[in-house]
């Protein structure tokens, strides 16, 4: 360290006591006022996020009733889904939805998290901002325009060689058997896949972004390789974190509607291959909810909304519970 | 030298092989980016001309026509969505920032980041319920409140983020000079943290301006011109989906189009808004 010349010792000046006396040092009752009033009017904003929720569940009990005191319970077990008949069962849409979502989360978990892994641990800094900046992209590209891209692009690329080749080799599995359609299962899984990486890898490269320097420094002393590091010190420290985001990213799966709606084929059938057609929540209520007759009929489906607004809620709950135990406590990039 | 063993030489592969695995996977999210832009772009501008910015659609069985309508009956929704999503989210951001430190506040972020994952079509459903079957009919209205409630959590924990980031200094400094706390608040602290809060506010923008799911029960969509905000108005992501699903050729052609002019036009909003924030603000620390 260089040192300047030293500064020649200060004589404290003498504050002036009759100039400080004449001056307010604290402003009265009226500032207290419309600082109280300002405080009120940002706590009805925060409080409006509270009434939406409360309004949410108001509205969705309320207008599923009907349906609540005919089926109950065996709405979600039942699978015969007849809008004539006047039967309602839910279970052909959740099937088609935790079968799209899991095997969207089969694609984009390893995708994404080595691209996170990536970004904060191997890449070199220039290119950081850059990776970063264009997975942040695919999360800007609405919805509709994913489907729109699947129908054309995707579900014929699937239907003349991916598909062909996966019943090929892995027909014995019963999973890729049947006639491939390019639209359906696997299709609307592949698709969603691309649409969760964005928000598993940026919640992932946050939580491992909080894994404290010295972890890395210790496992890099004690003479690991560099992948060896990131396995001991750094994936490790973040599991509860990553967990977070996949599960984070499985809410997100749960309930995307367009991009399903368009290409899984909408058909209310339980099938095990994932060539064949499928039916998620969200795309029944996309479908059918304005060509709706009859109040049973609308009742059923908001029913089917309200079973996936809980399922949503308490997954993103215990994604967030779990995102919170890694990075609160950790020194945040804003603090550092 | 150490001696070069077997182990560690297989250390090193597993080093070199997880490295390329991480690469691999790099790629393989970045290729649908690219694929998607290129077949917008491909297919896309063929289809864009004049009248596709300036007409209706046509019925089916006529070609040319365009998306006129859907354009400006976005621009209202949206329009109708940031009046009701901005402040309330700015405003409960503030609020947790500055006067969330308790359990009430952790209650309201919880709320808030559980809220962001809450299914679009939900909402749809709330709205439907709320304001159309009150109203008796679908309007731009309807599908303006649906998106904004979906803006508020978004633009609330990004605007706490950044109020966070602002130096504490400086809070106490407009404190000590005798500013009362909601002036300071808002010509000081809101004021550094300017450019991240309109971050914020466009990114959440940008999610919902391409939100089909919310519109189809609320602002339903038109196939002509509907500027009153209490008719069924024509959305973009709407008209691109109904053309998409649809058997027809000429309709499909219209539907990339649309989707390109889309994309475009979140892109051009979002710099748009972002260039005439910075300029004449101070560089703060956001």
């Amino acid at each position: 360290m260089k040192l300047g010349p030293i500064p020649a010792p200060r004589t404290p000046t003498q504050p002036d006591l009759r100039v400080e006396k004449r001056i307010p040092l604290i402003r009265e009752e009226p500032n207290r006022f419309a600082d109280r009033g300002f405080e009120f009017l940002m706590l009805a904003c925060g409080l409006s996020l509270l009434v939406i929720v409360g309004l949410t569940i108001y509205e969705l009990v309320d207008k599923s009733h009907l349906s609540l005191q005919q089926f109950g319970w065996r709405f979600f077990t039942g699978s015969n889904w007849d809008p004539v008949a006047g039967d309602f069962g839910a279970l052909p849409f959740i099937y088609g939805t935790v079968v799209s979502s899991l095997v969207a989360l089969v694609i984009a978990v390893p995708l994404a998290v080595g691209t996170a892994v990536f970004t904060t641990e191997m890449c070199p800094k220039p290119l950081r901002g850059p990776i970063s900046f264009l997975t942040e992209l695919l999360a800007a590209i609405p919805s509709v325009v994913y489907g729109l891209w699947a129908i054309f692009v995707l579900a014929p690329l699937l239907r003349n060689y991916v598909e062909p080749f996966l019943a090929k080799y892995f027909g014995w599995t019963g999973l890729f058997s049947g006639p491939p359609f390019g639209i359906g299962m696997l299709a609307a899984g592949v698709i969603l896949a691309v649409m969760i990486v964005p928000i598993i890898s940026s919640i992932t490269r946050e939580v491992l972004v909080a894994v404290p320097q010295t972890q890395r420094e210790a496992a890099l002393a004690l003479g690991a390789t560099r992948w060896e590091m990131i396995r001991i010190a750094v994936l490790r420290n973040a599991r509860a974190g990553i967990l977070g985001a996949i599960i984070l990213g499985l809410g997100r799966a749960l309930g995307e509607t367009m991009t399903v709606t368009m290409v899984i084929g909408n058909r209310p059938e339980i099938a095990k291959s994932l060539f064949a057609p499928g039916y998620t929540m969200a795309s029944v209520i996309a479908n059918e909810f304005t060509e709706a007759t009859g109040d049973l009929y609308l009742s059923a489906l908001v029913h089917i909304a309200l079973g996936l607004f809980l399922v949503t809620i308490i997954v993103n709950a215990l994604a967030q519970l779990l995102i919170w135990t890694v990075t609160r406590g950790a020194p945040s990039r804003a603090n550092a | 030298m150490p001696k070069r063993s077997i182990r560690y030489w297989w250390r090193e592969l597993a080093d070199r092989a997880a490295t390329a695995l991480a690469v691999l996977a790099v790629v393989l999210v970045l290729l649908p980016l690219g694929a998607v832009f290129t077949y917008l772009v491909m297919k896309g501008i063929g289809s864009l001309n004049w009248a596709f910015l300036t007409q209706t659609p046509k019925p089916v069985g006529e070609s040319g026509g365009g998306m006129a309508n859907a354009i400006v009956g976005s621009g209202i929704i949206l329009a109708i969505a940031s009046a009701i999503g901005v402040p309330l989210g700015i405003g409960s951001g503030i609020y947790l920032a500055e006067y969330g430190r308790g359990r009430f506040g952790d209650v309201l972020r919880f709320t808030a980041d559980v809220l962001n994952g809450v299914p679009s079509i939900v909402v749809g459903i709330v709205v439907y319920g709320l304001v159309v079957v009150t109203q008796k009919h679908f309007s731009a209205f309807a599908g303006g409140i649906a998106l904004g409630i979906m803006m508020i959590p978004t633009i609330s924990r990004a605007t706490e983020e950044v109020l966070l980031m602002v130096p504490n200094n400086i809070r106490e400094a407009a404190l000590g000079l005798g500013i009362s706390r909601w002036r300071s608040t808002l010509s000081i602290t809101l004021r550094t943290a300017y450019s991240g809060v309109i971050t914020g506010v466009m990114l959440a923008f940008a999610r919902v301006a391409g939100e089909t799911a919310p519109l189809l029960f609320t602002a339903f969509g038109n196939q002509f011109w509907s500027l009153k905000p209490n008719q069924p108005t024509a959305a973009l992501p709407l008209q691109i989906f109904v053309y998409a699903i649809s058997p027809f050729d000429e309709w499909h052609r219209l539907a990339w189009a649309g989707a390109l002019v889309l994309i475009a036009l979140i892109m051009i909003a979002v710099t748009a808004v972002r260039v005439v924030a910075a300029r004449g603000m101070l560089k703060g620390t956001a």
